[in-house]
């Protein structure tokens, strides 16, 4: 089921086009059979956590790595045959951080500049608004920044040579909760300038914030649709619940007949029930039968996080 | 949670050179407390931790770890406090049970404890089948769940956990935290950072620290009805944002 904003989006032409895609290390497989589209101007989020798959994909996509087998293409051009032209159109923000620790800020930004065979004048008004938050500290080395300030350098010299799709592999991994909103900021500002952006991230809260998701979990999408369309299709209630001891109502609950998942989330436990009619009442009397004087009990909607690991439930791997 | 203090911090300050790391901070951790040292990169967690923990000493003030001086009584204190942290906790090229006898042997136990140990834990974290598993093999939750427990093999009165989930999948982020609410309810006091901040609403009390300074101490429920925020997520935004440079919109 589709809403008439995913439609719109999925007849917009395509800029990434994934085919088949697989990906072996000797017995490992790190992504297994992916196929999908991403529109021009999209911003398209892969979500999941680390070991998912996310880095080889974008390491296969920006043509650095060699899929097994299957295609890619990035706006028309092949990952393998065309990796030259490729590599001109694209900009890349790999996960670590890749800068030059012993250049200062506009040395790296002038080196990529002078890589992609333009110059910081030429292209500046494109990376105006992130670079010029840091321009202050131009002569420090970038070794010497601070992680937020790293995260907008490395984004100004992955822009500097004017790129059509942008990668971002993990730009807010480790980064302080401010730092990431003030990130995602940026990148919805970018998209207004018609770019196409994919980019990854372990933060299911982010996925909010994207055009289309693709949930992702050992190298395999699990799901992949816009916010709304995912949360939409998480198909049985969510209570939030709440009393005075947190951990003795979690053990509570876990006793309590009708049950099916039950995880925290904040300050409150998100549960479902097995029979996908939970009767609050019933819970309540159950809870104030176990001693817990006023527990809170109230249906809310799942958020990304729920999708996730209601997916994940069946796939538990053991080393 | 009683109330004997575990940690006890009083007008600490850190200084690099006209640089202050760490100003006038003040706070008490009690005993199986989980206490949340949140803050923004570069406000001054891992100075603060490094202190704690005796790897530096402070410029000015006082702190006891277990009743251990962090001026006096480094070796004590290391003896007596677990840590772990996102970046480095396990060996990587030994395999699980290595691991916990190596870290077995360092804090002191003897072979048969380390056994028990060994075994206790496996159990506990149905990781029977992974005994010889080198680490580098396992997926990062599972390493994590063990460095953990890895990280509290000689029962310390006190654990460290510097970022302990980053990365981690959302089913076994909760199992650790799982780990953490065990641990406290057997007495251990939990020291964590974090940038979650759904994992900022498990902790008993928080601080919140902008620019080496703590701007805000107490439980989560407190902080949100201080600031009027709905989670602690708007708690975080509201103070750490206050003095960061403004942002594009």
């Amino acid at each position: 089921m589709k809403s008439a904003c995913a439609n719109n989006l999925i007849m917009e032409p395509i800029s990434i086009k994934v085919d088949h895609l697989e990906k072996h290390f000797e017995k490992v497989q790190a992504l297994g059979d992916l196929s999908f589209e991403v529109s021009k101007g999209e911003l398209f989020g892969v979500i999941g956590p680390d070991g998912a798959g996310k880095t080889t994909l974008f390491r296969i996509l920006t043509s650095l790595l060699l899929a097994s087998s299957g295609t890619a293409t990035v706006e028309g051009l092949d990952v393998v045959k065309d990796y030259r032209k490729l590599r001109q159109i694209l900009g890349y923000m790999p996960g670590r951080f890749s800068l030059y620790q012993d250049l200062t800020v506009e040395e790296n930004l002038q080196f990529f500049a002078t890589i992609f065979d333009t110059t910081i004048t030429e292209n500046y008004a494109l990376i105006k608004d992130i670079y010029s938050q840091i321009e202050p500290f131009k002569t420090r080395r970038a070794g010497q920044l601070s992680g937020g300030m790293k995260q907008k350098l490395a984004l100004s010299c992955a822009m500097i040579h004017k790129p059509v799709v942008l990668f971002l592999d993990e730009p807010t991994t480790g980064v302080d909760a401010v730092s990431r909103r003030e990130f995602w900021d940026m990148l919805i500002h970018l998209k207004k300038s018609g770019m196409t952006i994919m980019v990854s991230t372990p933060y299911m809260d982010e996925a909010e914030l994207c055009d289309r998701v693709a949930l992702m979990q050992d190298g395999a999408i699990m799901q992949l649709d816009t916010p709304a369309n995912i949360k939409a299709s998480f198909n049985t209630p969510v209570i939030a619940v709440k009393s005075d001891s947190m951990y003795v109502l979690m053990n509570d609950l876990q006793s309590y007949p009708d049950i099916d998942t039950l995880f925290p989330f904040g300050e409150f436990l998100h549960y479902t029930a097995k029979s996908g009619a939970p009767d609050i009442e019933h819970m309540k009397t159950y809870l104030n039968n176990k001693g817990h004087a006023n527990p809170v009990l109230m249906q809310v909607s799942p958020s990304i996080e729920d999708c996730f690991m209601r997916l994940m439930k069946h796939k538990e791997v053991r080393p | 949670m009683t109330e004997e203090s575990i940690i006890k911090v009083e007008h600490l300050y850190k200084k690099f050179g006209d640089f202050t790391a760490n100003e006038d901070l003040c706070f008490e951790v009690k005993k199986g407390e989980i206490f949340g040292f949140l803050g923004a990169n570069g406000a001054g967690k891992t100075t603060a931790m490094k202190i704690l923990c005796g790897l530096w000493k402070p410029t000015s003030g006082s702190a006891t770890i277990a009743g251990f001086d962090v001026y006096t009584q480094t070796n004590e204190i290391k003896k007596n406090i677990g840590y772990m942290s996102q970046r480095f906790s396990l060996y990587e090229d030994l395999t699980v049970s290595e691991n916990i006898r190596l870290y077995g042997g360092i804090y002191g136990l003897t072979i048969r404890e380390i056994r028990q140990k060994t075994d206790e834990l496996l159990t506990k974290l149905d990781m029977q089948q992974a005994r010889n598993t080198l680490i580098q093999s396992l997926p990062l939750g599972w390493r994590q769940k063990l460095a953990f427990c890895v990280a509290i093999v000689h029962n310390p009165p006190v654990v460290f956990l510097d970022e302990p989930t980053g990365g981690v999948d959302p089913v076994t982020r909760r199992q650790f935290w799982n780990l953490i609410y065990e641990a406290a309810h057997l007495g251990t006091t939990i020291f964590v950072t974090t940038h979650y901040m759904d994992e900022a609403e498990y902790c008993d009390r928080v601080s919140i620290m902008v620019e080496g300074r703590i701007e805000a101490l107490d439980s989560p429920a407190a902080l949100k009805s201080q600031f009027q925020a709905k989670n602690m997520n708007d708690v975080f935004l509201l103070l750490a944002r206050k003095k960061t440079a403004p942002t594009i919109s």
